[in-house]
């Protein structure tokens, strides 16, 4: 990770990058907007629980509003109702952002091929990561956060020339 | 009797029991009709109003003048030995497709005495275009099931307080129940909201 | 003097309150509210017409994510509607193990309940509490049918599997330590001041007029009015149980409350009846092989932790429903939101929708 006071040459110096510690910051931190949706909001909640406790990964204050958001856990089926109100949320959240499609509703329409439902919310919103399950179990929820944060990780805050 | 037959022929080794013709519907069962003190009282009170009643699973099943549903109803709830204060569920039914394409749709009625523990289905037929009278006045509870009859299969109900779409959005233009309306829905019902294709994520990934 | 004028302010589909994507839009004066219209629509999937293209056994998996939290009552009241127009026996045992599971989930459904309700009002500590209860139920859920939230549990005709070994002895170790985790809630809730002034006198409603709204379930028990279609319309085995239906008094939230805290009482009393005396025998009644059921309706209904679940199955003896109408309890329930908040402050709105317990995969199918 490159964060350890313990090979530290003088104490109380660490010697990193800015990236590394850009990104440890955010991915220990990721405070997600409350968006369940349908059923996978149950599992969400589960996740938050006591017994699978997403607090551990810094990812335990659901807020519930937008502009405090950092990740957007889409848990549950999207539908054409409901799709411009996602957007519209998606655009109020300040950068950096990420969103997680959570179920196989989120993923690519689950098990509903019909009138009213979006086929993902990738339609409607780009997704870094997709968690299947019908519902996910909690335990799937908290891996596909940690790949999340493995994303995060290889994140970079130079600018392209 | 019954027509069903299993469809493949059961080998004498199956690993799974096969069911035999004894696990087949007993028809006449189903139909056999049952004692109904509300449908004798209705038959009594309001002769001409209903047209036709059959049984089936030990409900009866009323079909009524659909000119005189808030009729049976008041009739229905207020008379002392009927009590059907309760309105189960109203919903459509779309019959194009089960050989009575007019007047295409049936409004169905599931009513329920609390006090003497009677169940009763009504009926009523209701052409494509045509209006019938709303019983929301009747039982406050029909209000948001009309509508969502009127949202899935365009049923209009004369006399109701606010008919509009509950379910489907308010600019929908189709009744997504009826039976010619796609599973999947039209190639205009998807792709209304569609993010950018060239958006591109504002996260750097070395 | 200043003149006030009518303020709406729009509440969702995204609030941390409104348990699911619901909507409703307050017309204000001042902070008090003179209407609520609910707006919904937001999860419409499409499931009766998913019925209506799926046969009868395919159909059960849809039932189980209407009503999330409630998906084995769901799953039963399908399932014997069907039973009902095929004329099939249902053997006692599977009778025993609906009730045990339907009660269970009874439990976990009124523990996702009060989590949120509490939640919402200010309670955190009732929401991680619950949910660790909620947890060894669901337990026996995966441990039975492999699945923690949409069941599946029921097949047409029965069962699909006994219980696994160990099964009923950690049933019954769940329920002994029940009644003292309910006292702990009772303790934390029901003598609370803040408790009492955010739900006693918020969201009365006459019981007869609830009858009039369609509403059922402890809705409509705390309003004084007898109606639970276990011991009305009995169906399952639930004649040969002996339990007690809450009644509350004067309809409003607190009383609200108070039936649903006894209710898993009385559901974990129906639990043990049922263990006690579980039948031995086959689990699977005959069912035909391909399920083609002749041509009729039926309306069937079962008691769901919410109120009173309908399903309504027209057969024009193909694979498939003709016409699958779910009758949602918490549609219905809905419908009574502006009676309920008319006069009272913003806040109590909240209130108001935790109390009705609305799940709003059941509302829009």
């Amino acid at each position: 990770m490159g964060l350890t006071l313990a090979d530290a040459p003088l104490p109380g110096v660490v010697v990193t990058n800015v990236d590394k510690v850009f990104n440890w910051a955010r991915k220990s931190s990721l405070w997600p907007l409350t968006f369940g949706l349908a059923c996978c909001a149950i599992e969400m909640m589960a996740a938050g629980a006591s017994r699978f406790d997403m607090d551990r990964f810094g990812a335990g204050i659901f807020r519930a509003t937008p502009r405090q958001a950092d990740l957007m856990l889409v848990a549950g089926s999207v539908t054409e109702k409901m799709a411009p109100i996602i957007r519209r949320l998606y655009d109020q959240m300040p950068e950096p952002k990420w969103v997680m499609a959570m179920g196989i509703c989120a993923t690519a329409g689950g098990p509903f091929p019909t009138y009213s439902h979006v086929q993902g919310v990738d339609q409607v919103v780009p997704v870094d990561v997709y968690v299947p399950g019908c519902p996910p179990r909690p335990e799937a929820l908290l891996y596909g956060l940690m790949v999340l944060q493995d994303k995060i990780d290889r994140m970079t805050i130079r600018q392209s020339l | 009797m019954d027509e069903t037959k299993p469809e493949s022929p059961a080998p004498e080794s199956a690993p799974k029991p096969v069911p035999p013709r004894k696990g087949e519907a007993d028809e006449a069962a189903l139909r056999a009709p049952v004692p109904s003190r509300s449908l004798d009282r209705l038959r009594q009170a309001l002769p001409e109003a209903v047209q036709e009643v059959v049984f089936h699973c030990g409900v009866p099943i009323v079909r009524v003048d659909p000119e005189r549903i808030v009729e049976v109803g008041h009739f229905l709830k207020e008379d002392a030995q009927c009590r059907m204060t309760l309105l189960s569920d109203l919903c459509g039914l779309d019959l194009s497709r089960l050989g009575r394409p007019e007047p295409r749709f049936d409004v169905v009625y599931q009513l329920f005495s609390p006090d003497q523990g009677e169940r009763l289905m009504l009926k009523a037929a209701v052409a494509e275009g045509a209006e019938i009278q709303s019983v929301s006045g009747v039982w406050r509870t029909a209000n948001w099931h009309e509508r969502e009859a009127f949202d899935m299969f365009g049923i209009r109900f004369a006399g109701h307080p606010d008919l509009r779409r509950i379910l489907m959005p308010e600019e929908y233009d189709a009744h997504p129940l009826r039976k010619d309306f796609p599973l999947e829905g039209r190639e205009r019902d998807h792709g209304n909201w569609r993010r950018p294709d060239d958006e591109r994520r504002n996260v750097r990934v070395r | 003097m200043f003149g006030t004028s009518e303020m709406e302010i729009n509440l969702g589909p995204q609030h941390p309150s409104t348990h699911g994507v619901l909507r409703v839009k307050l017309s204000l004066d001042g902070e008090r509210i003179l209407d609520a219209k609910p707006i919904i629509g937001y999860l419409h999937r499409g499931c009766e017409k998913l019925g209506e293209s799926r046969a009868f056994p395919q159909a059960i998996v849809y039932t189980d994510r209407m009503d999330y939290v409630a998906a084995v009552n769901e799953n039963i009241v399908y399932v014997e509607a069907v039973e009902r127009l095929l004329g099939v026996e249902v053997p006692p045992r599977a009778q025993y193990m609906r009730v045990i599971l339907s009660e269970f989930q009874r439990i976990a459904s009124h523990l996702v309940w009060l989590a949120t309700h509490a939640l919402d009002l200010g309670a955190m500590s009732v929401f991680l509490y619950c949910f660790r209860e909620r947890e060894q139920i669901l337990d026996l859920f995966e441990g039975y049918c492999g699945a923690r939230l949409t069941t599946n549990a029921v097949r047409i005709g029965g069962m699909y599997e006994d219980f696994p070994e160990g099964w009923v002895e950690e049933a019954r170790r769940f329920l002994e330590i029940l009644p003292a985790r309910l006292d702990e809630y009772h303790k934390l809730l029901t003598k609370n001041r803040i408790w009492l002034e955010r739900t006693r006198e918020v969201g009365v409603i006459a019981g007869d007029v609830a009858l009039d709204y369609g509403v059922t379930g402890p809705c409509l028990r705390a309003s004084g009015v007898a109606y639970d279609s276990r011991k009305a319309i009995p169906y399952a085995a639930y004649r040969e149980f002996e339990f007690d239906i809450p009644l509350g008094t004067r309809g409003d939230t607190y009383d609200r409350y108070l039936v649903r805290m006894e209710e898993m009482r009385q559901s974990r009393r129906i639990i043990l009846q049922a263990l006690d005396r579980l039948p031995d025998g086959e689990i699977r009644g005959k069912t035909p092989r391909r399920i083609r059921p002749p041509k009729g309706e039926v309306y069937h209904v079962n008691e769901g932790p919410r109120g009173e679940l309908g399903v309504y199955l027209v057969s024009d003896g193909t694979d498939n429903a003709y016409r699958c109408r779910f009758r949602s309890p918490c549609f219905v329930n809905l419908q009574a939101l502006p009676e309920l908040c008319r006069g009272h402050l913003v806040a109590d709105v909240v209130a108001v929708i935790g109390t009705l317990d609305i799940v709003l995969g059941c509302i829009d199918r």
